[in-house]
């Protein structure tokens, strides 16, 4: 609340010249820590679901594959996550605006809560009162504290937005930045404003299924729930994906010099996922009961597709703007010279590319051709769910996050990594392993295999039914796809454990380079430059790559979209 | 820089490549749009959520009735009931099995009132691919011409417990 005093409050980052005040970098530390300490718990689930899918292998019986499927997804798509994004918070308001948080107090209360809320959950989960799924589907009943459990840690959330949305209002007041917010603190804002939104619909999902699970209401409507639970889940990946492409405007500054192109154009797709991406729960909704047509088809085109249209922007300008980086350091070769130019061996760069890679390729195109109003009758609750959003929030945000930990690790725990070649590789044993498994599982969900279910083969059933045995095989390449992930996430976990809690320190100087010093240079000079050419144009360098790229991705998403809709068309007739 | 704080006015419009990019992702987005209301006009296949709403007592005696009338056989316990010639049919899931097991004839329009008693399933027809949530309290109408003939198996897929992977059930559409 006060300006700057006298005491020692704060390092200078010899490596960014960032302010770096120690009480938010303990809070990022504190934050990233229980983040990966729940992805280890969903990494352990993933890989015992995976062989369980894995229709040769089997690995888990019935009751434990539906628990443990229950614990991997809120793990996964919570916990690590929305603790990493705590932590992307507290660095995008104090650390890039150069101010204190607004509340010490807040932030230990909210940290304490979510660490709190996440342990019960996990007790009730693996004690076996709450077989329930992720999303905990009304009249399914969990015990009355998996709700308590994960509503105590969206609330914690909650205070870490409102600490966020305080510091920020501090650091304006204060005048600790001039200008506007940089464009990384935009997107976190975006995916702040986004959680907010989301933890409410949870609310209203959570808070009466709590109550009717101790008995004081009555038993929630079905329909009514799954829109009011979607109103949580589908938005909740909004956050991600706004937190994500921050990390990849963030990841391209540092590892390739890009300045954005234009901010203008990056702020403005970040505002068309505040206004349209709240109504998207409807993608969830395609083929239910009791909603319309009119209803179905503006909601989950997000009005129009214009959110959909923001990441369409943020995949040209983010590659554009390091194809221009990459160009004024003299990468100028024919049409992909840049490209093969980036820093390949970095793992913060490999991470974020291949990120982008897998999400816009296989997750948007598949997300957005599934999310069709009809062509959802043939994907809904099949495999082809899991396979575009492991695409999404796995190949995308979490690898993206895992790029993020490569420079985390040095800039703010500052320690250095062991093993630095195993760290180089890292990125593409995962990227592998997830793009094998998530196409695993979307090509069996064209055999109508079902998700979230233990046995493809239905043994016991007593009518008999069962898949064509090339199903199995891409359950196969599931399995296989699931243990090369798994494999280079236990790398990744062990190296960011090695070095964050054991690494060599560096204190006082820079961040060791993963890079060649040559590059690096090039690099540390573009962002020196950039800084004070700030306003000036030198956008006429062109992008003729980039514009190559997305242009091929526009035809991907064309021919798949067409083949979904030809495909459709074999169907019954149904109204 | 993504991280450094940009000064003065930075609002400018889009120009060149980025411009042209934003166009043609915008006409996409329209095209992508269009297509859905295009199809609910034109096409053959849609999810209309038709539904009311139905005491799960009510709807489980409707199944009886409906099975009562047209009962011709028995595969494995689940009664099979035969509708050559159109109109409503029914059938109900619950823990852990689709009942009762569906004769229709190739070319007729049915409509198919689809329902449960306890939990949330999902009604998934293959090899075909067809799949509809099933929710308590809600009389999910579908109306469907079978355009191909066959034995189409029934299987859900909404996580309905512990045994969900046992429940399945049949429709068979004869020529």
């Amino acid at each position: 609340m006060n300006s700057q005093s006298a005491t020692v409050d704060h390092r200078i980052c010899n490596t960014t010249g960032l302010t770096v005040f120690f009480r938010s970098e303990f809070f990022i530390k504190i934050n990233a820590v229980m983040g990966v300490v729940f992805l280890l718990v969903g990494a352990i689930a993933a890989i015992l679901l995976a062989l369980t899918r894995w229709s040769a292998v089997m690995f888990l019986d019935e009751v434990w594959f539906y628990r443990i499927l229950t614990l991997h997804g809120v793990n996964m798509l919570v916990f690590w996550i929305i603790f990493i994004e705590m932590a992307i918070l507290y660095f995008a308001s104090s650390t890039l605006l150069n101010t204190r948080i607004f509340s010490k107090t807040l932030a230990h209360i909210s940290f304490v809560m979510m660490v709190v809320g996440a342990l019960i959950t996990n007790y009730i989960i693996l004690d076996g009162r709450a077989d329930v799924l992720l999303t905990s589907y009304v009249p399914l009943q969990a015990h009355p504290l998996f709700y308590v459990g994960i509503l105590l840690f969206a609330v914690g959330a909650l205070l870490v937005c409102f600490n966020y949305f305080a510091t920020l209002y501090i650091a304006k007041k204060n005048k600790t930045y001039t200008g506007s917010v940089p464009l990384v603190t935009f997107a976190a804002t975006t995916a702040a404003i986004i959680a907010v939104i989301a933890i409410l619909h949870g609310a209203m999902a959570l808070v009466p299924s709590f109550l009717w699970s101790v008995g004081l209401m009555a038993e929630p409507d079905a329909g009514v729930y799954r829109l009011l639970w979607w109103g949580l889940g589908h938005q909740t990946q909004q956050v991600n994906v706004a937190a994500m492409v921050g990390v990849w405007y963030f990841m391209a500054t540092m590892t390739t010099g890009a300045k954005p192109l234009n901010e203008t154009v990056c702020r403005g797709a970040f505002v068309l996922y505040i206004l349209f991406i709240n109504i998207a729960s409807a993608h969830h909704l395609l083929v239910d009961p009791g909603v319309s047509t009119e209803w179905k088809i503006w909601n989950t085109s997000y009005a129009m597709y214009l959110a959909v249209l923001a990441s369409m922007i943020h995949g040209y300008t983010v590659p554009a703007s390091m194809e221009v980086a990459q160009r004024r350091k003299g990468f100028t070769k024919g049409l992909f010279g840049w490209f093969a130019k980036l820093p390949w061996k970095d793992p913060g760069f490999s991470s974020v590319a291949l990120s982008a890679i897998i999400f816009g390729f296989i997750g948007g195109i598949t997300g957005v051709t599934l999310g069709t109003e009809q062509i959802n009758i043939m994907a809904h609750n099949t495999m082809r769910i899991p396979g575009h959003f492991h695409a999404t929030v796995v190949g995308g945000t979490t690898l993206a996050f895992m790029g993020l930990c490569y420079y985390l690790v040095p800039l703010i725990f500052q320690r250095d990594f062991y093993l630095r070649s195993w760290a180089r590789v890292q990125p593409y044993i995962f990227a592998i392993g997830i793009t094998m498994m998530s196409l695993g599982m979307s090509l069996a969900g064209t055999y109508g295999v079902p998700r979230r279910t233990y046995d493809s083969d239905f043994t016991g059933a007593a009518i008999e039914t069962g898949f064509d045995p090339v199903a199995h095989i891409l359950l196969g390449v599931l399995g296989i796809g699931g243990v090369i992930a798994f494999l280079g996430m236990m790398l990744f976990i062990g190296l960011v454990v090695a070095a964050a809690f054991f690494g060599p320190p560096i204190k006082d100087r820079k961040m060791p380079t993963w890079q060649d010093e040559k590059s690096q240079k090039m690099t540390d000079d573009l962002i020196n430059r950039g800084y004070e050419e700030e306003g000036k144009h030198y956008e006429h360098v062109k992008t003729p790559g980039t514009i190559a790229l997305v242009l091929i991705f526009l035809l991907s998403f064309v021919i798949y979209y067409f083949a979904n809709w030809a495909s459709l068309a074999d169907l019954w007739f149904l109204n | 820089m993504s991280i450094f704080s940009p000064q003065g006015n930075w609002f400018r419009y889009p120009e060149g490549g980025e411009r042209m990019w934003i166009g043609l992702a915008l006409v996409w987005c329209i095209i992508m749009f269009i297509a859905m209301p295009f199809w609910h006009f034109f096409g053959k296949q849609n999810a209309t959520g038709e539904s009311y709403t139905v005491e799960a007592r009510d709807f489980e005696e409707r199944v009886d009735r409906f099975v009562e009338a047209n009962q011709v056989d028995e595969i494995e316990g689940v009664p099979v009931v035969e509708v050559p010639s159109g109109g409503d049919i029914y059938l109900l899931g619950r823990m852990w099995q689709w009942e009762p097991v569906l004769k229709l004839q190739k070319g007729e329009t049915y409509r198919l009132h689809v329902s449960s008693t306890d939990l949330q399933h999902g009604l998934s027809i293959l090899p075909l691919n067809i799949n509809f949530q099933v929710l308590p309290g809600y009389d999910h109408v579908i109306t469907m011409t079978t355009t191909t003939s066959g034995t189409f198996d029934i299987i859900c897929n909404e996580f309905c417990g512990v045994g969900h992977h046992w429940m399945t059930g049949r429709i068979i559409v004869e020529e």
